[in-house]
């Protein structure tokens, strides 16, 4: 491979390229389960300009390119399978526009969930974004290219449902715009009513292209919030709660908690639904609702609520939440990594089942956070296991649970998230041969020396 | 297994049947108690058993101490009626298991019970502790599992609390102050009703806080304030400690509000019932108290129970009257600081 240091100190400036030994060492790995592997370079870029620059450096020079986040999605999607350069996104963080009429913002490729929340609130504080419950350095853009979720999914979908416009540096360094942009100088849709070619980039992990500015739809920020939890015993009638509730569309965010520890949740599930309101009026308007929703179970004794002291409730309100951290190192060592298949929420109680058949089998420590999409569309299930990083035996039976978690969820009818290079392999072995077909000659067409993020929907 | 010491020529000599004709929660004629009440000791189906909020309070008002309230928990238990719903049940049950992590101080022959309560924790500090704040004990193991009664789970008391007590006995303790005051109750009305031997002296912090506030007496400056007091469901098993929360006030320059719902007539934080019988009798029963705080020109409420607190607070608070546990409103009348406050609870939208 050519060396092409230099030219890229030329492009960012020799602050922000780096062939080191200790920067490739880090840019080879996330915090999950897949095997690191080193890039030749790190690069971060500052500018649109300069994104196009090193991409057409990369293509000329068939040079492996990996756009990246804050690495978080644990699948080693923004691991460097083939070296070449990992793109760190983060210098490219300013917050564009906010049109608090037709309710978007527009920020650059590396801003992250923190930074975006933190300005809304200071700025424009009737208005707010579905922050998924990652910690605040992911970035808005990696998380709409995984299809993520956040705490407005059960109202408004994916996040990147939420997504309304797109501007992409494609692997031949063209620049590009997508939706209402592409035409107009507001971002008010990715698509509609134009022909949405945002799909050849949203789920794509960065194999087509790099999104350098992303338009997301921004929702009513009311002034009061509460959590109702809601507890039942039963796995099989978690599927029937979860749409009752779902009908009362008083719930933006819905979860459901399932973890042998600590001992308060050993055997039941904790069902809990977010609510907002301008006035208490309101807000109690909306729990009588919810509640009324439940009350037959409640009168058989099949459905508790919870009553949630204040110490309980900061926790769970809390944006993004601290739990899921805290459980990320529960085995101590630092290793945390989940399968979330995307499935009907009818498959929830066979769910559960493997997941403890799988924590048992392989003598992994457990949890399971499910989140409703979409008015109940579909859920994220998350067969979450965290693992002591200093112990290879641990990690290879956490590895492996994953990976009979995975297959089992597809064989179920559930479609892998943010899917691993072994769990895409999965997908593509099941998938529509005329999809993957399809899928190949947009791969082909649009990065044709295949120099993006290279081995992740790679279809032979 | 224990077994309730119930004696039911008692209950047969009785003729005001005040277990029943005053409840808060059950309208009885006096006859129809009796009719009931004889059918909850013969171990008959009665509606009383399905109604009972468990607020414990008929404990209180039983003039013979012939613990009714543990009576009709025993019966729900037998029958299998669930005063709560069944994962509320196994929620607590799991949660307060003893798993061998507790936490021991510097145990002296006098010890602090935290029971299993983390708020005292933040409570516990200054002149008043001095010389016992390390000698603490605190967790699963040391937890009174009263809090069974309101699940009709007296199983799980009877096998749990004797080893919860040998527990306690094994750290030497002679003399254990209860800042929990359900653990008083269970160790001094409890235990002893299901023959349970407690061996140590519990001391309810009442008693304890009033002792060391005569040692500190040249430190109060009267708090000249009124207050309205928070009984909580477990003063109902040891009503005789009620008259400390008048001699603190006394001591300390706090006006105990004489107010519909307090004393013999007082509502419990309701909390549990939100749990039991759905928000709406929870609600109706939290409105009434806290307007009758209101009504009385209440600047503060005093909460006994940490778990009331934790019902109440925010909701006294957002009426404009300052929530304050007992420790703390005495550690504020010899000029210390108030501990447990309200966490700022994020309404992060």
């Amino acid at each position: 491979m050519t060396d092409i240091y230099e030219p890229l100190v030329k492009i960012v400036g020799k602050n922000y390229v780096s062939n080191q030994k200790e920067e490739r060492y880090f840019y080879a790995r996330d915090g999950g389960l897949m095997p690191a592997h080193e890039p030749d370079y790190v690069v971060l870029p500052r500018t649109t300009e300069e994104v196009q620059e090193i991409v057409k450096l990369a293509n000329r020079e068939k040079v492996a390119i990996v756009p990246k986040g804050a690495g978080l999605a644990l699948t080693g999607l923004v691991i460097p399978q083939k070296g070449g350069i990992v793109l760190d996104m983060k210098r490219m963080d300013r917050i564009l526009e906010v049109n608090e009429k037709a309710r978007y913002v527009v920020v650059e490729g590396g801003t992250t969930q923190g930074a975006l929340k933190s300005y809304l609130q200071k700025h424009h504080p009737d208005l707010r974004h579905s922050i998924p419950d990652s910690p605040p350095v992911a970035t808005v853009v990696a998380n709409v290219v995984i299809h993520g979720q956040g705490r407005l999914s059960h109202q408004y979908g994916f996040n990147s449902d939420m997504v309304s416009g797109l501007e992409v540096v494609l692997p031949t360094g063209e620049l590009c715009r997508l939706g209402s942009c592409s035409v107009s100088s507001y971002w008010f849709s990715k698509g509609a009513p134009l022909p949405d070619l945002s799909g050849l980039f949203l789920g794509w992990f960065g194999a087509t292209g790099i999104i350098t500015k992303l338009g997301l739809k921004l929702y009513p920020c009311k002034k009061m919030r509460d959590v109702m939890v809601v507890l039942t015993d039963r796995a099989e009638l978690v599927p029937d709660i979860l749409l009752k509730l779902s009908h009362t569309e008083m719930m933006e965010d819905i979860n459901v908690s399932a973890q042998p520890l600590p001992l308060r949740f050993k055997g039941t599930f904790w069902i809990m639904g977010y609510i907002t309101g301008d006035s208490e009026d309101e807000l109690e308007f909306k729990r009588q609702m919810v509640w009324g929703s439940l009350w037959d179970y409640f009168e058989k004794r099949e459905v508790g609520l919870l009553s949630v002291s204040p110490d309980m409730k900061a926790p769970l309100m809390s944006m993004p939440s601290k739990d899921l951290t805290r459980f990320a190192d529960v085995a101590k060592g630092g290793g945390f990594q989940y399968a979330g298949p995307i499935t009907p929420i009818e498959k929830f109680p066979a769910f559960i089942k493997k997941l403890e058949e799988v924590a048992a089998k392989y003598q992994v420590f457990y949890a399971s956070t499910t989140r409703l999409i979409g008015s109940g569309h579909c859920m994220m299930f998350s067969f979450s296991f965290s693992f002591n990083r200093a112990n290879p035996d641990e990690m290879a039976r956490a590895k492996k649970a994953l990976d009979e978690a995975s297959g089992f969820a597809l064989e179920e009818g559930g479609v892998l998230w943010k899917a691993d290079l072994d769990e895409q392999k999965m997908l593509m072995g099941k998938m529509d041969p005329n999809t993957l077909n399809l899928m190949k000659k947009i791969k082909q067409l649009l990065d044709p020396n295949g120099i993006m993020n290279p081995g992740n929907w790679e279809v032979k | 297994m224990s077994e309730l010491k119930f004696d039911k020529t008692k209950c047969a000599d009785c003729q005001a049947v005040a277990c029943l004709v005053k409840c808060q929660y059950i309208d009885l004629d006096r006859n129809t108690a009796k009719q009931e009440w004889q059918k909850v000791i013969n171990g008959e189906d009665s509606f009383v058993l399905e109604a009972c909020t468990t607020c414990y309070a008929c404990e209180e008002y039983c003039p013979f101490e012939n613990h009714p309230f543990y009576l009709i928990v025993e019966r729900q238990e037998e029958k299998g009626i669930l005063p709560a719903p069944r994962p509320i049940v196994t929620m607590w049950i799991n949660q307060c298991q003893p798993v061998g992590k507790f936490m021991v101080g510097k145990i002296e022959r006098k010890a602090l019970s935290y029971c299993y309560l983390p708020q005292f924790n933040a409570l516990v500090k200054g002149k008043l502790f001095n010389g016992i704040a390390s000698s603490v004990i605190f967790g699963q193991e040391f937890f009174c599992n009263a809090v069974y009664l309101h699940y009709a789970r007296t199983s799980v008391i009877k096998e749990r609390l004797p080893k919860v007590l040998d527990n306690i006995n094994k750290q030497g303790i002679k003399e254990l102050v209860c800042l929990h005051d359900e653990c008083y109750g269970t160790f001094t009305s409890l235990a002893p009703a299901y023959g349970i031997d407690v061996p140590f002296k519990p001391i309810h912090y009442f008693e304890y806080l009033y002792e060391r506030l005569k040692e500190y007496k040249e430190r109060i400056r009267p708090l000249n304030i009124k207050v309205a007091y928070q009984r909580n469901c477990s003063a109902r098993l040891a009503p005789e400690t009620d008259h400390f929360v008048d001699d603190i006030f006394s001591l300390i320059g706090a006006e105990r509000l004489n107010r519909e719902y307090d004393r013999e007539n007082g509502l419990c934080c309701a909390e549990i019932f939100r749990m039991a019988k759905g928000p709406k009798l929870a609600d109706e029963v939290q409105r009434r108290n806290i307007d009758d705080m209101v009504r009385v020109g209440a600047e503060y409420c005093v909460f006994n129970c940490p778990a009331c607190w934790d019902s109440l607070a925010d909701k006294v608070a957002r009426k404009g009257i300052k929530p304050i546990h007992m420790i703390d409103l005495c550690k504020l009348a010899i000029g210390e600081e108030q501990s447990l406050k309200l966490p700022a609870l994020t309404v992060e939208v």
